[in-house]
């Protein structure tokens, strides 16, 4: 079951670079680097610049994801509107210094922190929510053949 | 015939709101319900409730089943597959992607 335990959290994925911060930052928020390892892009490390990320065009979709810049702290926190085929969703990217260089931490979940402070019964927060999907697919597969 | 992206966005949509996650929460915790008592937990007025409650079953998220006067709402869990494909395909792609920056890494100077 661990594959269904991986695919109920919010999206999270982690990785171990043996390199620092600053250097790792700059891969992060410069557009030409950025397009080497994510995609085309209009970057800016901005508070507020609307950009867009471009790929091929697959099946039925076009490929751009637009996105707004939300949090810029240099070599530590960077966050940012993902919005594309109507699902808005937020990517937030972390940089923690190690002895061997950076621990590189995404988290993308389908609901902006502010949306999330609007309601601050904190109860009822896409973390918990998610967090809680788990049992209920859990329950769900239980209940078939697969 | 709803297409995938659609249904997808119908899905998100309609969890993007604490009040109609508490509601399908609820409901995926305590089987079927009337508006009259989820109305008495999730701190909202009736009709509040019942549009809520619409915009679930838009989204396949919640089943309603008349019966006399009243009608009783079930939470509809397979509805969250699309959820749960986005969040698969994203926990895929950004493996990739952070493996593709790591190279960039490397190939860079200072």
């Amino acid at each position: 079951m661990s594959e269904a335990g991986v695919a109920t959290r919010t999206v999270v994925v982690e990785k171990e670079l043996a390199h620092a911060p600053e250097k790792v930052w700059r891969a992060l928020t410069e557009g030409e680097l950025i397009a080497r390892w994510l995609m085309a892009n209009d970057f800016k490390p901005v508070v507020g610049h609307r950009f867009q990320l471009r790929t091929q065009p697959v099946g039925g979709w076009s490929g751009v994801i637009d996105c707004e810049v939300l949090e810029v702290v240099a070599s530590q926190r960077l966050s940012y509107t993902w919005n594309t085929m109507g699902v808005d969703t937020v990517a937030t990217f972390t940089l923690t210094p190690t002895a061997e260089g950076t621990a590189l931490r995404i988290e993308q979940s389908g609901f902006s922190e502010a949306q999330e402070q609007n309601y601050k019964g904190a109860m009822y927060g896409w973390r918990s929510f998610v967090g809680k999907l788990e049992s209920v697919v859990n329950e769900m597969n239980e209940g078939e053949t697969r | 015939m709803a297409t995938a992206a659609a249904t997808r966005d119908a899905v998100f949509k309609a969890l993007a709101d604490p009040t109609r996650r508490a509601l399908f929460e609820q409901l995926s915790r305590a089987g079927e319900q009337t508006v009259v008592v989820l109305t008495a937990r999730a701190g909202v007025s009736q009709p509040a409730v019942s549009k809520h409650l619409r915009v679930l079953k838009r989204a396949r998220l919640v089943n309603g089943r008349r019966e006399g006067r009243e009608t009783h709402y079930s939470a509809q869990p397979k509805a969250l597959a699309p959820l749960m494909d986005w969040m698969e395909f994203y926990g895929k792609f950004w493996a990739e992607r952070f493996d593709a920056l790591d190279e960039v890494l490397k190939e860079m100077k200072g």
